[in-house]
Parts: structure tokens; C-alpha cells; sequence
């Protein structure tokens, strides 16, 4: 995906990352920030399906060519799934970072933390102060 | 952009590389590109076609005079005796105990008069250390650093590219020749640091930006830093700071077959008779991750160390260098590599882990 995006429809964590809520779940993500500051994706290390993962702590890892990159998690909970295609195909988190380059599915354990998430407004002014 | 963004220098091809979109960062204090269009894209380019690295960072040191050659042969490694005429030669630069300062092309461009390229972040070091060797030579240090940009063109179609704009014949592989390119006098010398065929043209900076648009116009990729590092390391070819450092002896890390102790040079003596412990090996991963520098290993002769590691875009693994214990250094020697707590699996490799396709008839690489 060439040009900077951020749905209205997601929440979005400082660390940038994102959270898709769907009542109880959600799905987790990197922003088109992320994705474009670490470049091309070549290596995604996803947590065991079951794994609890805590608001603000890294949960997986994504590589490019040349840096590692510790992904946060935006709410916490237990992982339910994983993006298996990212194995074979982790450059689809560069190409479409809100859609098939999701990284992991999570039953929240505290759907009020949501609360504290930033609104994609929140969190474009956020890059711009930071930029 | 960061604070010390202004007290970075600057190659006389920064604003061409601010026009071709690269992402710009500080590398051993210069701001420098380290991509463009994306690592893999250039790295490939440069093993299919042709591209171009600015490493105008890298540094020179002309030494002149009748006892230039000896002065030299004092401080390098190599025999710098045979070095041709208008020849090149690589070589390390050592302390007095065998610890490596520095690893270096030289290039002999006339009778008395060399040309040794250095690494940005050493350049320095090395200056001050040829100063204070010379002492009783009759031989001129000069530093040279200020007088050339430096652009690498590597590829298997570098050398068609290349022929095109040169107002001469193009120096073979290991030799130097004073041409203009595009119009500007170049020294061209025929090296290059990514296995591939090509040239590393030494032009005076202002001259600098006419070459690089030509070279661009004839469909010439810019390449940046990133891409040079996973080029060299799929070579195998070492990088100081990860694979040579002042606390590693030039036998250690492989380089021997430059080390021509008997010629005296300083460090000879302590490298006499020296059986390592421990031998810089090339690795490659036998699942999936990508090896990191500092990551720790473990084989069944000890530990050992990644010094540099990176995915390798041409086999699609994990590839690596490593110091790990001499009696676990024979390709094909299983080993584990503990990647932020992940134990992988490896295995010693022959060099190169990657051999360029080259040309038919076309002569060998380093």
C-alpha cells in the first residue's frame, strides 16, 4: 500500500499498532506507519495459539532485511488465532496492513481497556506531533 | 529528522539521493542512504543488472615518494611489493599485537604513489596511525578523503553500462585506469565489495552528480548501504566493526591468505605460529529466522558469537558470520543459534554461501 491510510473504523495503540473490535475479540495489526518505517516485511514470528498477552507488551516480532521490531499489543487476552499465511507471504503486511496482513485474533480479557485506545484522528495527530 | 542531523556530513550526491527517494541515516557520521526503493529490490538489481552505491564516506590516503612502497609494506599486511602497475590489493592494517585497526584496498597508481582506501568510521585512526609510522621514511602521508566521491557500479550488466559513457577502455578486475566517464576524469578501478563484476569509479566531487544522472539515464539502480550489506555478507566478505575489530587477529577471521608475514609488517610477528581458538565462519539456518549480530552460539566445542547476520535475499534463509570454536568450524558442522531466546538451527557452510552467476569468460572474483 503506497499511500499513508488509517480506517476510522480501528483503534489505534501508540506503539502502532491496531485493534479491529468485534464485541468480545479483536483482531491485532501494525499500522501503515509501522509497516513503512521497517520497510519490507520478510519474517513474522507469531505467538502459540493460547499465549496471554498484556495492554502495552510485545507480544510477537516482525522482521525486515535489516531490523527486528517488537509488535505491542493493544488490549490484552489470549491469543484464539494467527495469520498462517504470513509464513509463506509476510510482505502482505506491507501491501494491506488493515486487511489480509493482519497478525493475530484475541479474546479480551478487559474489553474497558478499549477505552484507552486512540481514534484514528487521535492517532494521526500523534505521527504528525512525533514527525 | 534527528537532532544531529546538522553535525552529519554530507557526499557530494546527497540531494541526488534525496531526488531518487532514498531514506536517509546516520552511518559513521554521515548521513548516508540506506535504501531506496526497498533492500531486497536493489539487492536483486545488483545480482540480475546493475547498481550503483555512493560510498563517497569511505575514506583515502595517498602516500607519495621513493620509499612509499616501503613504508607500506611496513604497515600492511599484503605484500604491497606485488601490487602491478595500476594495480589493487586488499590487505589489513594491524597493531603490533595482531588486532586488526582496519581493512583496506590499495591501489598503485604510479611509481611512488598509492592510493589506500579506508572505512568511514576508521579513517581517522588509520591516518593518524600512518603518520606515526613514517617516521624514517622518505614518504609523504596525505589525507585524500576531501579529493574523491567514490561510486561503486556492481553487476553482471555494470560493465555494459559502464562502456557506454567511458571515453576508454575499462580496467580488468584488480587493475586501474585513468578515464573520463560520462565526461568527467575518473579513476576507475576494477573492485568492487558484492561479488558481482563491475567498477568502483573515484571522482573529483564536483564531478560527482554528472556521473551518477548518466549512469541513472543508462538504467544503473541507486543502491544504498543496506543493500552492500547483504550483497558482501551472501560473499562472504567481511565488515569491520561486525567481522574484524581490534580484538580479533586477521587469522581468527580467515584473512590469512593476506597476511604475508614474512615481509615484516607490524603485527607479523605476533600472528607467527598463531593456532586460533576461535574461526569467523559463514552460516546459513536450516529452519526459519534471521541471525542477528551478537547473537549467541552454541555447538558441542562451546560457544561461540554472530558478528553479522541478516535474512539472504538471493537464498531466501537466515545467513550469518561467525566466530565459534575452531574445532566447530569444518562446513557442514551443525550449530544453534539462540536468537532472542529462540534456539535455531544452523549449519557451517563453505564460502561463499551465494556464488554470483558469472559471465561465461568471464575471470574469477578476490
Amino acid at each position: 500500500m503506497a499511500e499513508a491510510s488509517y480506517p476510522e473504523d480501528l483503534k489505534y495503540h501508540e506503539e502502532h499498532d491496531w485493534a479491529r473490535i468485534d464485541g468480545e475479540e479483536a483482531t491485532f495489526g501494525i499500522t501503515w506507519y509501522a509497516q513503512d518505517a521497517l520497510g519490507e516485511v520478510v519474517f513474522f514470528d507469531p505467538p502459540e495459539i493460547g499465549a496471554q498477552v498484556t495492554k502495552d507488551q510485545s507480544y510477537a516480532e516482525v522482521e525486515s532485511v535489516k531490523a527486528v521490531s517488537d509488535v505491542f499489543a493493544p488490549l490484552s487476552g489470549e491469543i484464539t488465532a494467527v495469520n498462517g499465511d504470513l509464513a509463506d507471504s509476510p510482505e502482505r503486511i506491507n501491501d494491506d496492513p488493515y486487511g489480509e496482513g493482519w497478525l493475530v485474533r484475541v479474546r479480551l480479557s478487559d474489553p474497558t481497556e478499549v477505552d484507552s485506545l486512540l481514534d484514528a484522528g487521535a492517532y494521526q495527530q500523534l505521527l504528525q506531533a512525533s514527525g | 529528522m534527528s537532532p544531529a542531523a546538522d553535525t552529519l556530513r554530507r557526499t557530494p550526491l546527497f540531494e541526488r539521493h534525496e531526488r531518487a527517494g532514498a531514506r536517509l541515516v546516520p552511518f559513521a557520521g554521515w548521513e548516508m542512504p540506506v535504501q531506496y526503493e526497498g533492500i531486497r529490490q536493489e539487492h536483486v538489481a545488483v545480482r540480475t543488472g546493475a547498481g550503483m552505491f555512493d560510498v563517497s564516506h569511505m575514506g583515502e590516503i595517498e602516500t607519495t615518494g621513493p620509499e612509499a612502497e616501503q613504508l607500506l609494506q611496513r604497515l600492511l599486511s599484503n605484500d604491497v611489493t606485488r601490487i602491478a602497475e595500476s594495480g589493487a590489493q586488499y590487505s589489513v592494517l594491524c597493531r603490533p599485537d595482531g588486532g586488526v585497526l582496519d581493512d583496506l584496498f590499495s591501489y598503485r597508481l604510479g611509481d611512488g604513489r598509492f592510493l589506500t582506501v579506508t572505512n568511514a568510521a576508521n579513517h581517522e585512526k588509520d591516518l593518524a596511525w600512518f603518520r606515526d609510522h613514517a617516521d624514517g621514511f622518505d614518504a609523504r602521508v596525505k589525507d585524500a578523503h576531501e579529493d574523491w566521491a567514490m561510486l561503486a557500479v556492481q553487476g553482471p550488466d555494470a560493465r555494459a553500462r559502464l562502456e557506454r559513457l567511458a571515453g576508454g577502455e575499462l580496467p580488468k578486475r584488480m587493475r586501474t585506469a585513468d578515464i573520463p566517464v560520462a565526461g568527467v576524469p575518473c579513476l576507475v578501478c576494477g573492485t568492487g565489495y558484492t561479488g558481482e563484476d563491475g567498477c568502483e569509479l573515484m571522482i573529483r566531487p564536483d564531478g560527482a552528480p554528472a556521473v551518477w544522472d548518466a549512469l541513472l539515464e543508462e538504467g544503473v539502480r541507486p543502491a544504498g548501504l543496506g543493500a552492500r550489506d547483504t550483497l558482501r555478507l551472501e560473499v562472504c566478505f567481511h565488515l569491520y566493526g561486525n567481522d574484524l575489530s581490534e580484538d580479533r587477529n586477521p587469522i581468527e577471521a580467515g584473512l590469512d591468505w593476506c597476511c604475508k608475514l614474512d615481509t615484516g609488517f607490524i603485527g607479523a610477528d605476533a600472528l607467527r605460529d598463531v593456532e586460533p581458538e576461535q574461526t569467523l565462519v559463514p552460516f546459513a539456518f536450516t529452519e526459519q529466522g534471521i541471525p542477528r549480530q551478537g547473537n549467541e552460539i552454541r555447538t558441542e566445542a562451546g560457544a561461540g558469537v554472530v558478528t553479522s547476520g541478516s535474512l539472504s535475499p538471493c537464498l531466501e534463509t537466515g545467513i550469518g558470520l561467525a566466530y565459534v570454536p575452531s574445532a566447530a568450524s569444518a562446513p557442514g558442522t551443525e550449530i544453534e543459534v539462540d536468537v532472542r531466546g529462540k534456539a535455531r538451527a544452523a549449519e557451517v557452510r563453505e564460502k561463499p554461501l551465494y556464488a554470483p552467476q558469472r559471465k561465461p569468460g568471464l575471470r574469477g572474483g578476490v
